[in-house]
C-alpha cells in the first residue's frame, strides 16, 4: 500500500440520485488526479445514495472539485474540501452497542445520544432507519473506563420510558481469532 | 421425531408488529396442562403454518404472556438437526456453545433483517404441552438460532436488540 506522505487531505461527499455506476465513476475520476483512498463510507438512504471518503492528493480541492464535478448534475451534488492531517484518537474507553426502537417520535437520537455524552461517551458509528412507525437506532459507542454504566443504563431507562421505546445497551466483546 | 400429542384445531391469531408494546413484555410460567396453554399451542401452530416463511413464532408476538413457543425448521437449507414441529413450554436454554452470526428477520419485524451472533450448539429444556412431559433438546444451526430467536421473545427481545454492529441492520429487500 502506497501512501502519499505530506500530500493534502481531501473530503469528498457524494450525494443524489442512486444509479450503478457511480462509485466506479468518482473513484475513477479521483485516481486519474493520482488521489490515494483512504477511508470511505457510502450507503443508501431513502434511496439516496450517500458516499463520504477521504483521500490523499497532491492536487487542490478547487482542481478535484473541477474534475468531479463532470459526474454531478441536478440529481447528484459532489463537493470536495480540503481538511488538516489528524492524528488517530485513542478510543476514550471500551465499545458497546446501543440498541433503540420504538415508535417514531421527534428527538430519539438528540436525547438518547445526549446520555451517552453526558457521561463522556463518543458515538463511532450510528445507523438509524425508518419503516412505517417502527425507528431503530443502532450505534457504537466508547465508553470512558471511569464512567458508571449502571447509572448509564438507569439514565438510558428513563429516558426510553420518556420516549416510550425500547434501549439496550451491551458491551462489545472482541473474538481474537 | 414428534414428541408433540394431539393438539386440538387452533386459529390464526394476529401478530403483532413492532413498535407494539406487546412485544417487550416478558413472559410468565405457566401450565402445560392447563387448557388455555395447551389451546394456545395449537393457535401458534395454526398462525405459524399460515405465515409464509415463518420457522417458529413465540406467544409473545400475539400478545400472549405465556412462556411458550412453536417451531418447525423442517427443510430449511441452514438447518442441521431438525426436531420437527414441536411447540415447547417454559423453555430454558441449558448451554449455548460456538457463537456465529447469521442474519435473521422476523413476522414482528417485517421491514428488517440483522446480523445476530447466536450460539450454533444449544441445549433448551421445557416441557410439553398437553402431558407436561419435561423435554431436553439437543440442536445446532438453524434451529439452535431459531430456538434462541424465539426465547429472546419470551423474554421482551427482538433481534434489534442483539444486531452486531450499526451495519448489521439491514431494510428488508423485496426484489422485483
Ligand atoms: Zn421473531
Amino acid at each position: 500500500m502506497s501512501h502519499v506522505s505530506g500530500g493534502r487531505l481531501l473530503v469528498v461527499t457524494v450525494v443524489g440520485h442512486d444509479r450503478p455506476g457511480i462509485i466506479a465513476e468518482a473513484t475513477g475520476l479521483l485516481a486519474e488526479l493520482g488521489a490515494n483512498l483512504e477511508d470511505s463510507s457510502m450507503t443508501i438512504l431513502r434511496g439516496h445514495f450517500a458516499m463520504v471518503l477521504v483521500a490523499s492528493a497532491e492536487v487542490t480541492a478547487e482542481e478535484a472539485q473541477r474534475a468531479l464535478d463532470t459526474l454531478s448534475d441536478d440529481t447528484l451534488s459532489i463537493s470536495v474540501r480540503e481538511v488538516p492531517h489528524e492524528s488517530v484518537q485513542a478510543p476514550v474507553g471500551p465499545s458497546y452497542l446501543l440498541s433503540v426502537h420504538g415508535a417514531d417520535r421527534p428527538g430519539i437520537v438528540s436525547t438518547v445520544t445526549a446520555r451517552i455524552s453526558a457521561v463522556g461517551g463518543n458515538v463511532t458509528d450510528l445507523t438509524t432507519r425508518l419503516a412505517d412507525d417502527l425507528y431503530v437506532l443502532v450505534a457504537e459507542v466508547d465508553i470512558p473506563v471511569a464512567a458508571d454504566i449502571g447509572a448509564l443504563r438507569e439514565g438510558l431507562a428513563d429516558v426510553a420510558r420518556d420516549l416510550g421505546v425500547e434501549v439496550s445497551l451491551r458491551a462489545v466483546a472482541t473474538d481474537d481469532l | 421425531m414428534s414428541w408433540l400429542p394431539a393438539l386440538p384445531a387452533g386459529r390464526v391469531r394476529e401478530v403483532l408488529r413492532a413498535p407494539a408494546p406487546g412485544l417487550a413484555v416478558p413472559s410468565v410460567t405457566v401450565d402445560p396442562l392447563d387448557p388455555d396453554v395447551v389451546a394456545l399451542a395449537a393457535d401458534l401452530l395454526a398462525t405459524q403454518l399460515a405465515s409464509p416463511g415463518c420457522v417458529g413464532l413465540a406467544a409473545t408476538q400475539v400478545g400472549e404472556t405465556g412462556r411458550l413457543f412453536s417451531l418447525d425448521v423442517t427443510g430449511h437449507p441452514r438447518a442441521r438437526t431438525c426436531h420437527g414441529r414441536f411447540v415447547l413450554v417454559n423453555p430454558v436454554l441449558v448451554s449455548a456453545s460456538r457463537w456465529e452470526k447469521g442474519r435473521e428477520g422476523c413476522l414482528s419485524v417485517p421491514d428488517f433483517t440483522g446480523d445476530v451472533k447466536r450460539a450454533t450448539r444449544l441445549v433448551v429444556s421445557g416441557q410439553v404441552p398437553g402431558t407436561g412431559a419435561a423435554v431436553t433438546i439437543e440442536t445446532d444451526a438453524f434451529e439452535a438460532r431459531a430456538v434462541q430467536h424465539e426465547v429472546d421473545h419470551l423474554d421482551g427481545l427482538l433481534f434489534l436488540d442483539r444486531v452486531a454492529g450499526a451495519h448489521a441492520l439491514h431494510p428488508r429487500r423485496v426484489y422485483l
